[in-house]
C-alpha cells in the first residue's frame, strides 16, 4: 500500500520529459525550407526556363543529364515547371492561411475572451458553414467569378477557411482564458489589449502554427483539385495541378509527366501535414498526462 | 428526444434558407447583364422572355428569390439555354451513378477499416499498430486526383485490364457487370480515401474507450475480448466514427468529381465541370443547390442517428 503511494508521488514529482520532435521532423521542416527557397529564387537557379522548347527537339525524354526529370510533350523542362508550379502552390496556400487566420484568428480570440452574445452569434454562424463542404462553395464560387485570377482563389479559399479557423483557435483561446495566469494579469490591471497579445497569443500559438501547418496542406490540395478540373491558372502558368492534368493524355507515351509533378506534391503535403502533427503532439498537454 | 428533434429541424430549416439564399445569389456574381450572360449562345427574344419568367429579372431582389425559390420547390430548375433540356431531368439522372460509387466505397471502407481499427487499438503502440497508423498517415498525404491518375497508369495502361479506363463506364441498366468493373478505380479511390479516416478516427476512439473501468468490469465478468470488442468498446466508439463518417459522404458527393471528370463518368461532379466549361449558368446554380440541400439533409439525418446509438445525447 505505501509503496504504491510511494510510486505515484515519485512519477508527478518527476519532471516530464517529451519526447523530442525527431529526426524525420527536422527533414520535413528541411523540405519545406527547399520548397519554400526554390519558389521564392527559381529565377536565380541555374534551370531551363519553364517556357523554353529548345525548338521541339528532344520531347518527352525522359530524365537526363541536361534535363534533370525530363521534358514533357512540348520539350519543356520538366524539373523548371514543377519548381515554377510550387510558387502557384505556394503562394495560394500561403496567402490564403494568412488571410483566414488573420481573420477568422482575431474572431476566434476576441469571442473566447469576451464570450456573450458575440460569441454565441459567431459561433452558430460558423457552425452553419462548417455543415458545408468548402470546395463546393470554392467551385460555385469560381465558376461565376470569372475571369479567374490566382488573386481571386485566394480570396475564395480563404473566406471559405475562415469558419474553421475560427473554431479551432476560439476552442484553443478558452482553455487559455480561465488559467490562473491570465486572471493573475487581470487582477494586475492589464488591459484586455495585453492579455490578449501578451497572455493569450503565445499560448496558442503552437495550435495555431500546428493548424497552419496542416490548413496550408489542404489548401494545396484544393488548389490543385481547382487546376486539375480545369479551374484554376490559365494553361500557360505552370501549377502542379493543371501539369499532372495536361500530361493525362500523353501518360502512355511518356508517364514520368505525371509522376514527378505528383510526387512533389505529395511530399510536400506529407511533410507539412508531419510538422503539424508533431508539433500539435509535442506541446499537447493533455495527451502527455495520458 | 422529440424536443432534440425539433431544435434540429429548426436548425435544418434556417441552414437550408441560407444554403438557398447562397445558391440564388451566385448568378449576381456575373458579370455585366446576367440575362446576356446566362443566355450565352442561346440569346433569342423567345429565350430571354423565358428566362425573365424563371428567374423574375425584371422585378427586385427580393421577390427574385421569391420566385426563384418557389420553383424550385416544384423542382423546376428552368431549361438550360445552351442545349434546351430541362435542368431536372440532368440531375436526376447523373444523382444515381454518385449513390451507386459511393454506396460501393462505403461498404468497402467499413469493411477494411473497422477490423484493422479493432486490431490496432488492442495493442497500441504495437507493431501493427504502429504499420497501420505509418501508413494511414502516409495515404492522407496523397489528394484524390493523384490517387486516380496513378491507378488508371498501372492498371488501365500498364496492366491493360479491359473497361477500367476513362471513357470506360456504362449505365447499370445497360450492362450490371461493365457498370461495375467501370466503377472499381473511382470507389477504390473513394473507399482508400475513406478507410484512412474512418481508421484513424475509430483507432483513437477505441484506445481510449478500452481504457475505462467498464471494460475492465466486463473483462472481469470474463467476457470473451471479442464480445467486448464488438459489445462494449464499438457501440460507444461507433458515434465518433458516424459523425467522421457524415462530414465525409458529404465531402465524397463533392469531391467525387475529380475521379468522374478524369474517369468521364457522367455523375454530378462531371455534369457540374462540364456545365461550368460551357458556361451554363442554370445548371451549375441547379447542381450547386442540390448538391448543398443533400449535404445538409445527410447533416441531419446523422444526427437523428446519433440520438438512437447515445440516447444520451437527446437529453438536455
Amino acid at each position: 500500500m505505501t509503496s504504491t503511494i510511494e510510486n505515484n508521488e515519485v512519477v508527478v514529482l518527476k519532471p516530464e520529459k517529451k519526447e523530442p520532435l525527431g529526426v524525420f521532423f527536422w527533414v520535413c521542416v528541411g523540405w519545406l525550407g527547399v520548397n519554400l527557397l526554390a519558389a521564392i529564387f527559381a529565377n536565380f537557379l541555374p534551370i531551363w526556363g519553364p517556357q523554353d522548347s529548345n525548338n521541339y527537339v528532344d520531347l518527352n525524354t525522359g530524365p537526363s543529364f541536361s534535363h534533370l526529370l525530363g521534358t514533357d510533350d512540348l520539350g519543356r523542362d520538366i524539373l523548371s515547371r514543377i519548381i515554377y508550379g510550387a510558387r502557384v502552390s505556394l503562394g495560394v496556400s500561403f496567402g490564403a492561411m494568412f488571410l483566414a487566420f488573420f481573420i477568422g484568428g482575431i474572431f476566434g480570440m476576441y469571442a473566447a475572451y469576451r464570450r456573450g452574445k458575440l460569441d454565441l452569434i459567431l459561433t452558430s454562424v460558423s457552425l452553419v458553414f462548417l455543415a458545408f463542404p468548402s470546395i463546393i462553395a470554392v467551385i460555385a464560387v469560381l465558376s461565376f467569378w470569372t475571369p479567374r485570377s490566382i488573386l481571386k482563389i485566394t480570396i475564395v479559399i480563404a473566406v471559405t477557411s475562415i469558419p474553421l479557423v475560427y473554431r479551432v483557435i476560439r476552442a484553443a483561446t478558452l482553455s487559455a482564458a480561465t488559467k490562473d495566469y491570465v486572471l493573475a494579469a487581470k487582477i494586475q490591471g492589464a488591459t484586455d489589449r495585453r492579455i490578449m497579445t501578451k497572455e493569450l497569443l503565445p499560448n496558442i500559438l503552437p495550435t495555431a502554427v500546428s493548424f497552419v501547418m496542416i490548413g496550408i496542406a489542404s489548401v494545396i490540395v484544393v488548389e490543385g483539385s481547382l487546376a486539375f478540373l480545369g479551374l484554376s491558372t490559365n494553361v500557360t502558368t505552370p501549377s502542379w495541378g493543371n501539369m499532372i492534368n495536361e500530361s493525362r493524355s500523353v501518360m502512355q507515351v511518356n508517364p514520368w509527366l505525371v509522376l514527378f509533378p505528383s510526387l512533389a506534391m505529395c511530399l510536400l503535403i506529407l511533410s507539412l501535414n508531419f510538422i503539424g502533427d508533431r508539433i500539435r503532439s509535442y506541446y499537447d498537454v493533455s495527451e502527455v498526462k495520458l | 428526444m422529440i424536443k432534440y428533434l425539433g431544435r434540429r429541424v429548426i436548425a435544418l430549416a434556417v441552414i437550408l434558407t441560407i444554403v438557398s439564399f447562397g445558391s440564388f445569389s451566385l448568378i449576381h456574381l456575373l458579370p455585366g447583364d446576367i440575362a446576356t450572360v446566362i443566355l450565352g449562345t442561346g440569346n433569342t427574344p423567345a429565350n430571354r422572355i423565358a428566362l425573365y419568367k424563371q428567374l423574375g429579372l425584371d422585378k427586385g431582389l427580393f421577390s427574385q428569390y421569391s420566385t426563384w425559390l418557389g420553383n424550385i420547390f416544384q423542382l423546376n430548375f428552368g431549361n438550360s439555354f445552351i442545349d434546351g433540356t430541362s435542368v431536372s431531368t440532368t440531375i436526376g439522372t447523373a444523382l444515381p451513378i454518385d449513390f451507386e460509387m459511393i454506396l460501393i466505397s462505403q461498404v468497402m471502407a467499413f469493411a477494411i477499416a473497422i477490423p484493422l481499427a479493432m486490431k490496432a487499438a488492442k495493442k497500441p503502440n504495437g507493431l501493427f499498430d504502429r504499420i497501420a497508423t505509418g501508413t494511414s498517415f502516409t495515404m492522407l498525404s496523397v489528394p484524390p486526383f493523384i490517387f486516380i491518375v496513378l491507378l488508371v497508369l498501372v492498371v488501365s495502361i500498364n496492366l491493360q485490364i479491359p473497361g477500367t479506363g476513362p471513357a470506360s463506364f456504362v449505365t447499370f441498366g445497360q450492362d450490371p457487370f461493365h457498370n461495375l468493373v467501370s466503377l472499381v478505380l473511382p470507389s477504390i479511390v473513394l473507399g482508400i480515401g475513406s478507410t484512412v479516416v474512418y481508421f484513424r478516427v475509430l483507432r483513437s476512439d477505441l484506445v481510449s474507450t478500452l481504457q475505462e473501468e467498464f471494460i475492465t468490469m466486463a473483462r472481469s465478468k470474463g467476457l470473451t475480448r471479442r464480445r467486448i470488442m464488438w459489445r462494449h468498446a464499438f457501440r460507444p466508439s461507433s458515434i465518433a466514427l458516424l459523425g467522421t463518417a457524415g462530414l465525409n459522404i458529404g465531402g465524397l458527393i463533392a469531391g467525387g468529381f475529380i475521379v468522374e471528370y478524369l474517369m468521364q463518368i457522367p455523375g454530378i461532379g462531371y455534369m457540374l465541370i462540364l456545365a461550368i466549361n460551357k458556361s451554363d449558368f442554370l445548371l451549375v446554380q441547379g447542381i450547386v443547390m442540390t448538391i448543398a440541400t443533400l449535404i445538409v439533409l445527410l447533416n441531419f439525418l446523422i444526427d437523428f442517428l446519433f440520438g438512437i446509438i447515445d440516447p444520451r445525447i437527446t437529453r438536455d
